[in-house]
C-alpha cells in the first residue's frame, strides 16, 4: 500500500468524525493528517462515500474549519517495533508520553516512540549464505535482561540469503545490522526498526497449537480452580467496585511471563499513575529485576480521544505479538474491552450507522472474536515457541452479563472469571465467583496431561472435588436459610463449614499483604492438600452450635498461615497448633 | 459577552429545534461560539457551509431572521483572585449582584493532563465522618460522588465535607439546584466564614437546562487555575451530574443521534469521564478533587448515568436510612473509595485496613443474621451478638453526625470488638489484635 497519498479538503465535522472530500484514491483504514493552524491532526479513514473519506480524528476537533486541507499518508495507522518498547509508557497510537513537554496533552503532538541515539549491544546470530524468511533471527540485542531478537521485517514476502551481518558491537537502532538478497538479486539494508500496521495479525510463525502450559499468576482462585494457560484468552466481566482492577493489577505483578503489556483503554488515569509509580519499584520474583523492565503500558485514559481508544488495543497487541516472535511468552492485559467497544459505538453513531443490540455496532461480535483469535502459543519457523496471553476485562453496564459486550466476549475467550456484586459486598476478595467462572482448559488433555506431568497426577481429580465441595456447599447455605440452623440436620452445618473452608483459605485472597497476594503453585498444592485433608475428617459435634466456632477457629490458623512466608518457623508454628486444634476435636 | 464591530452578522437562520439552530456561514471553526439574538450558542456540527448551533438558554422566541454573531472562540472563563467569594451563571456572569471580574482569558473544557505528568494521589483528606474517613477514606485528586435518593440529605453531607477537609479552594458548580439549595449553600458557606475560599457557578432550575451544560466546565477550569497556577488544592463540588447528563440527552436528541441505553447519548461514558477525569494530583503540589452527586431514581444504580459513572469514578458514597437508630448512615456494603489503599495504614495507623475489613464483615453477619430472624429463625448467640454489635457500629461509627478523627475511630472499632465477640471471630492478623485488643 505504498501509494502516493491523495490530498483533500474538511468538508463537514461532528465532534471527532470529519468528512472529507478527496482527489486521488484512498483506502479504507488508510492514515491522513488534518493540517490545522500549523498542527497535524492524525486520523484514520474509516469509510468512503464517492469521493468524501469519513474519518475519525484522533484528537480534539476544536476550531477546525471547513476548507482545512488534508493529505492522506499512503498507509494504515503503523506501530514501530525495535528495541526499546520495554519499560514505555504509550499512548494509544504508539508515542511516547515521557517525551512530551508540559503536564498537559498538547494536540498534533508525535513522539517519537523509540531511541535513536541509545546504542545496544548487538549480537549477530545468522552466518552469511544462511537462507532467511520474515520474522527470522538475524542477531539480538539486550533489552533490559531479554534477548530481544533483531528480525527479518515482518512484511518482507519470499526468501532472502544473508549477505553480510554486522559483527558484535555497539549500534543504534537506525543503523544497518544485516544486507539481505531476495531471489532476484536486490539486496536490502536491516535496521533494528520495522513498522507494522496495527489492524493485521502477525502471521509469521509455523502453527499454532492449542495451548497446553499453564500460565501462573499467583492468585490462588484462578491458578488452582480455574488455569489460565500460555496463549490462552479469559475474560473478567464484573459490576464496578467488584475489584477487576485490583484483580488485573494482581496479575500483572505477579504473572509468570516474560513480557507484560498493559493496555489502560479508557479507564482511569489515576489506575495508570499506580502502575507508573509502583513498578519501578517493585521487583520481579522470578529474575529479581524492577517489575517496570519488563512492562510496557500503553496508556489512552477516558479523557483521551475516543478514536485513539479503539487503537491502543490493536497497538498493544501488535506489541505482544512482535515479542512473542522471538520466542517469548507475553501477557497482554486490556482493561477494559468494553470502553474500546464504546468507542466502536460512538463512531458508529456518528457515521448513522443502523443501529445493533444497545446501539452498539452490528459487527461487534465479530471485531471481538477477531481479536481474541489474535493471541495463541506458537511454534516459530526455527522450532522454538512463543505465546501472547490474553485477559481482558468487561464492564458491562449495569453490571448485566447479557449485555452484548459481554456475550459476545464469552463466545471468544476461554476462561471466564466472574467478578460478584455479592462477594464484593462481604469483602470476599478477590470477587471472582468460582462457581460462575469457568476455564476451559481443566478439560483440555493438553493440560490434563500437563498438570499429570507437572503438578501432581491427582491434581486435577482435587480440584474437581475442590468445586464440588463449593458446590454442596452452595446448596446446603440455601437449604439452611429456608429451613432454619435447627431444621436442618447436623451434617448440612458441617457440609456448609467445608465450603466456607475452601472459600476463605483457598478461594479468598489479600491482594494487599505482602507474601498472601501471591501463591507459588507449590504452595497453592500444599495448601488445597491441606484443606481437603481436613474437608474429609469427620469431626463429631454434639450440636450445630459448635459447627461455626469451631471451624471458625481453624479457618483462623489457615489464614494465619496464608499471611506467613511459606514453610517458615512461624508457619510451622500455625500448623502445630492446627493439628493439635483437630485433635482436640477427635478426643471430645 | 460583548459583540466586536467587525464581526460579520448573520440573519438567516434555516431550521430550529428547541435546542439548536441552523444557518449557513462559512468560515466557522468547531466548538466556536457565537450570539444568537443574544443568546450564548457553541458550533456542535459543521456540513459544508450548514452549521448547526447548540442555544444554552434555549430558543423560544428565537426567529428566522435573528441575529447570529461568531465570536471565533471556543468557550471562556476570566480566571483571577476575583473568582473568589463570588456566584457565577454558567457563561461566567456574576449571579450575585456584585461586579464584573478581571482576568485571563482561558479556554474552558481544555486538554487534558498527560498521564506521566500525574502523581499519584497520596494526602488523605479527613472529614471527621467515620462512614467516610474509616471505611471509604478519600484522598485528593480523588473522584468520588455520592449515590444517593432525592430525598436524602446529599447537599448537606457533601457542603459538610467541603467546610471540615483542610482545602485551599472550594468550587462549587451547581446544576439545576432549586433556588433553596443555592441559598442553602450560599447561607452555608456564609455563615462558616469561609466563602472567601469559595467560587460557585450555578445554574438554577429557573434557568434552562441546557445552560447546565457549561457548569462542571467553568467550575474545572476555575479549578485547575487555582490548582495549577496557585499549587492549591482545590475541591471541587458537582451537584447534581444527573441532571447534567439529562441535559446532554436533550441535546443528542434534538441532534437526531441514535439513543443508547437508557435514552442517553452513546458518548456519555466519554463525557462523563471528560470532567471527572480533571481530578489530578499535579507534581508540584496543586491538586483537584472532585466530589459529586449522582441523584438515583429508587435507589437502581443500573441506570445508565450512575452506571457510568460509576466505572468513572474512584468509588462511591451510598446514603442511607437507618431505620433501628434513626439516623442516615454511609453504607459500607454499597459505599467504595478506590483510592483508600494508599493511604490506610500508611498515612493513618497500621491495623487500620483490617480493622476497617473486620468490622464490615461482622456488620455483614448482622444483615444475615437479621434475614433469619424475618423468617423466623431462631438465632444462634453468634447471631445475637451480631446484631447488636450492628446497632452500635451503626450509632458509634455509620451515622454522618460522627464526628471525631481515625485514631478513635479505630479505638471505637476494637472497643466494639471486644464488647461483642472473642479475638478469634475477628479474623485479623494475630500481631495486630495483640497490639491493639481493648
Amino acid at each position: 500500500m505504498n501509494k502516493k497519498g491523495a490530498i483533500g479538503k474538511v468538508y463537514s465535522i461532528v465532534a471527532n468524525l470529519v468528512v472529507v472530500k478527496f482527489e486521488g484514491a484512498v483506502s479504507q483504514n488508510e492514515i491522513a493528517f488534518i493540517k490545522l493552524d500549523g498542527v497535524d491532526l492524525m486520523a484514520e479513514v474509516i469509510k468512503v462515500v464517492g469521493d468524501f473519506a469519513y474519518v475519525q480524528v484522533f484528537e480534539s476537533t476544536r476550531g477546525l474549519k471547513p476548507g482545512t486541507e488534508v493529505s492522506f499518508e499512503g498507509h494504515m495507522l503503523e506501530v514501530t517495533l525495535g528495541p526499546g518498547i520495554l519499560s514505555k509508557n504509550y499512548d494509544g497510537l504508539q508515542n511516547d508520553l515521557d517525551k512530551m513537554d508540559g503536564i498537559f496533552l498538547k494536540r498534533g503532538n508525535y513522539t517519537n516512540p523509540l531511541d535513536d541515539d541509545k546504542e545496544w549491544d548487538f549480537t549477530p546470530l545468522a552466518e552469511v549464505g544462511d537462507k532467511v524468511a520474515a520474522a527470522d533471527w538475524l542477531g539480538s540485542v539486550i533489552e533490559n535482561w531479554l534477548n530481544h531478537k533483531i528480525m527479518v521485517p515482518f512484511k518482507f514476502e519470499g526468501k532472502y540469503t544473508v549477505k553480510s551481518v554486522v559483527p558484535e558491537g555497539k549500534y543504534k537502532i537506525n543503523d544497518t545490522i544485516a544486507i539481505i538478497t531476495d531471489e532476484k538479486g536486490n539486496d536490502y539494508n536491516i535496521t533494528m526498526v520495522q513498522k507494522w500496521p496495527v489492524k493485521k495479525a502477525i502471521e509469521v510463525f509455523k502453527s499454532k497449537p492449542r495451548p497446553m502450559i499453564q500460565l501462573e499468576t499467583g492468585v490462588r482462585v484462578i491458578d488452582t480452580l480455574n488455569p489460565i494457560l500460555e496463549g490462552g484468552t479469559g475474560f473478567i466481566p464484573g459490576p464496578f467496585g467488584t475489584g477487576k482492577t485490583v484483580l488485573q493489577h494482581a496479575i500483572s505483578k505477579q504473572a509468570a511471563a516474560d513480557v507484560i503489556i498493559v493496555a489502560a483503554c479508557g479507564e482511569r488515569a489515576n489506575e495508570v499513575v499506580e502502575i507508573f509509580s509502583e513498578f519501578p519499584e517493585l521487583d520481579d520474583p522470578r529474575t529479581g529485576r524492577k517489575l517496570i523492565e519488563r512492562t510496557t503500558i500503553i496508556a489512552n485514559t477516558s479523557n483521551m480521544p475516543v478514536a485513539a481508544r479503539e487503537a491502543s488495543v490493536y497497538t498493544a497487541m501488535t506489541l505482544g505479538e512482535y515479542y512473542r516472535a522471538m520466542g517469548l511468552k507475553v501477557l497482554l492485559l486490556a482493561d477494559s474491552t468494553s470502553r474500546w467497544a464504546q468507542a466502536l459505538r460512538e463512531m458508529s453513531n456518528r457515521l448513522e450507522e443502523l443501529p445493533g443490540p444497545d446501539a452498539f455496532p452490528m459487527d461487534i461480535s465479530a471485531i471481538i472474536a477477531a481479536f481474541y483469535a489474535r493471541a495463541g502459543y506458537v511454534y516459530l519457523n526455527n522450532g522454538e515457541t512463543g505465546s501472547v496471553t490474553f485477559i481482558g476485562t468487561v464492564s458491562p453496564a449495569g453490571g448485566n452479563l447479557k449485555e452484548p459486550v459481554t456475550e459476545s466476549t464469552k463466545k471468544a475467550a476461554r476462561c471466564f472469571y466472574a467478578l460478584s456484586q455479592e462477594r464484593a459486598d462481604s469483602k470476599r476478595y478477590p470477587a471472582i465467583d468460582a462457581l460462575d467462572s469457568y476455564s476451559k482448559y481443566l478439560d483440555y488433555p493438553e493440560f490434563v496431561k500437563y498438570a499429570y506431568e507437572n503438578i501432581s497426577d491427582t491434581w486435577i481429580d482435587k480440584v474437581h472435588e475442590a468445586r464440588n465441595i463449593l458446590i454442596r456447599g452452595k446448596e446446603t447455605y440455601e437449604q439452611i436459610n429456608i429451613l432454619g440452623d435447627d431444621g436442618v440436620p447436623l451434617e448440612y452445618h458441617k457440609i456448609f463449614w467445608r465450603s466456607e473452608l475452601v472459600d476463605f483459605i483457598i478461594l479468598q485472597q489479600d491482594a494487599f499483604d505482602n507474601i498472601d497476594a501471591n501463591t507459588s503453585m507449590d504452595r497453592q498444592e500444599y495448601m488445597l492438600d491441606l484443606v481437603l485433608d481436613i474437608v474429609r475428617k469427620d469431626f463429631n459435634f454434639s450440636s450445630y452450635e459448635e459447627v461455626n466456632p469451631y471451624y471458625k477457629k481453624i479457618i483462623n490458623i489457615l489464614k494465619q498461615m496464608n499471611y506467613s512466608d511459606f514453610k517458615s518457623d512461624k508457619f510451622n508454628s500455625y500448623y502445630k497448633s492446627l493439628e493439635t486444634t483437630i485433635a482436640e476435636r477427635f478426643d471430645a | 459577552m460583548e459583540k466586536k464591530a467587525f464581526q460579520k452578522v448573520y440573519t438567516k437562520i434555516k431550521n430550529i429545534t428547541k435546542a439548536t439552530c441552523t444557518l449557513n456561514v462559512s468560515g466557522v471553526g468547531n466548538e466556536e461560539i457565537a450570539l444568537v439574538q443574544g443568546r450564548m450558542a457553541q458550533v456542535v456540527k459543521i456540513v459544508g457551509e450548514e452549521v448547526t448551533l447548540q442555544v444554552f438558554a434555549g430558543t423560544e422566541g428565537i426567529s428566522t431572521d435573528a441575529e447570529v454573531v461568531f465570536l471565533g472562540e471556543a468557550p471562556t472563563i476570566k480566571v483571577s483572585d476575583q473568582l473568589c467569594g463570588r456566584f457565577f451563571n454558567g457563561f461566567g456572569d456574576p449571579i450575585d449582584g456584585g461586579p464584573n471580574i478581571d482576568g485571563e482569558k482561558r479556554e474552558i473544557g481544555g486538554p487534558s493532563v498527560n498521564p506521566v505528568r500525574r502523581k499519584q494521589p497520596s494526602e488523605l483528606i479527613a472529614t471527621g465522618i467515620a462512614g467516610i474517613d474509616l471505611n471509604n477514606t478519600l484522598v485528593s485528586g480523588q473522584k468520588i460522588p455520592f449515590f444517593a435518593d432525592p430525598d436524602q440529605p446529599f447537599n448537606e453531607v457533601m457542603a459538610n465535607v467541603a467546610l471540615r477537609a483542610k482545602a485551599d479552594r472550594i468550587v462549587l458548580g451547581g446544576m439545576g439546584l432549586t433556588n433553596d439549595d443555592y441559598l442553602y449553600f450560599k447561607n452555608l458557606f456564609d455563615a462558616a466564614g469561609a466563602l472567601d475560599k469559595i467560587v460557585s457557578f450555578v445554574n438554577t432550575t429557573m434557568q434552562p437546562p441546557v445552560q447546565r451544560l457549561l457548569i462542571p466546565d467553568m467550575a474545572l477550569s476555575a479549578a485547575e487555575y487555582f490548582a495549577v497556577d496557585k499549587n492549591e488544592d482545590v475541591l471541587v463540588l458537582l451537584t447534581d451530574m444527573t441532571l447534567y447528563a439529562d441535559a446532554l440527552s436533550i441535546v443528542s436528541n434534538r441532534m437526531d443521534q441514535i439513543p443508547s441505553k437508557d435514552s442517553m447519548p452513546g458518548s456519555l461514558y466519554s463525557d462523563l469521564a471528560k470532567l471527572y477525569e480533571k481530578a489530578v494530583q499535579f507534581p508540584e503540589g496543586g491538586s483537584i478533587t472532585i466530589v459529586a452527586v449522582t441523584t438515583l431514581s429508587g435507589g437502581d444504580i443500573t441506570h445508565a448515568i450512575p452506571d457510568n459513572t460509576g466505572y468513572i469514578t474512584e468509588g462511591q458514597l451510598f446514603l442511607r436510612k437507618d431505620v433501628e437508630i434513626g439516623k442516615v448512615i454511609v453504607d459500607p456494603f454499597r459505599s467504595l473509595s478506590r483510592l483508600k489503599q494508599l493511604v490506610i495504614g500508611k498515612k493513618t495507623r497500621e491495623d487500620h485496613p483490617q480493622v476497617m475489613n473486620a468490622a464490615i464483615r461482622l456488620y455483614s453477619d448482622a444483615a444475615n443474621a437479621r434475614t433469619k430472624m424475618e423468617n423466623g429463625f431462631d438465632l444462634t448467640d453468634y447471631d445475637q451478638r451480631t446484631l447488636d454489635y450492628a446497632k452500635d457500629y451503626s450509632e458509634k461509627l455509620l451515622a454522618i453526625d460522627v464526628n471525631v478523627d481515625i485514631d478513635e475511630m479505630l479505638s471505637t472499632a476494637w472497643k466494639l470488638f471486644a464488647k461483642y465477640f472473642s479475638k478469634e471471630e475477628l479474623g485479623i492478623k494475630e500481631n495486630l489484635v495483640n497490639k491493639y485488643w481493648e
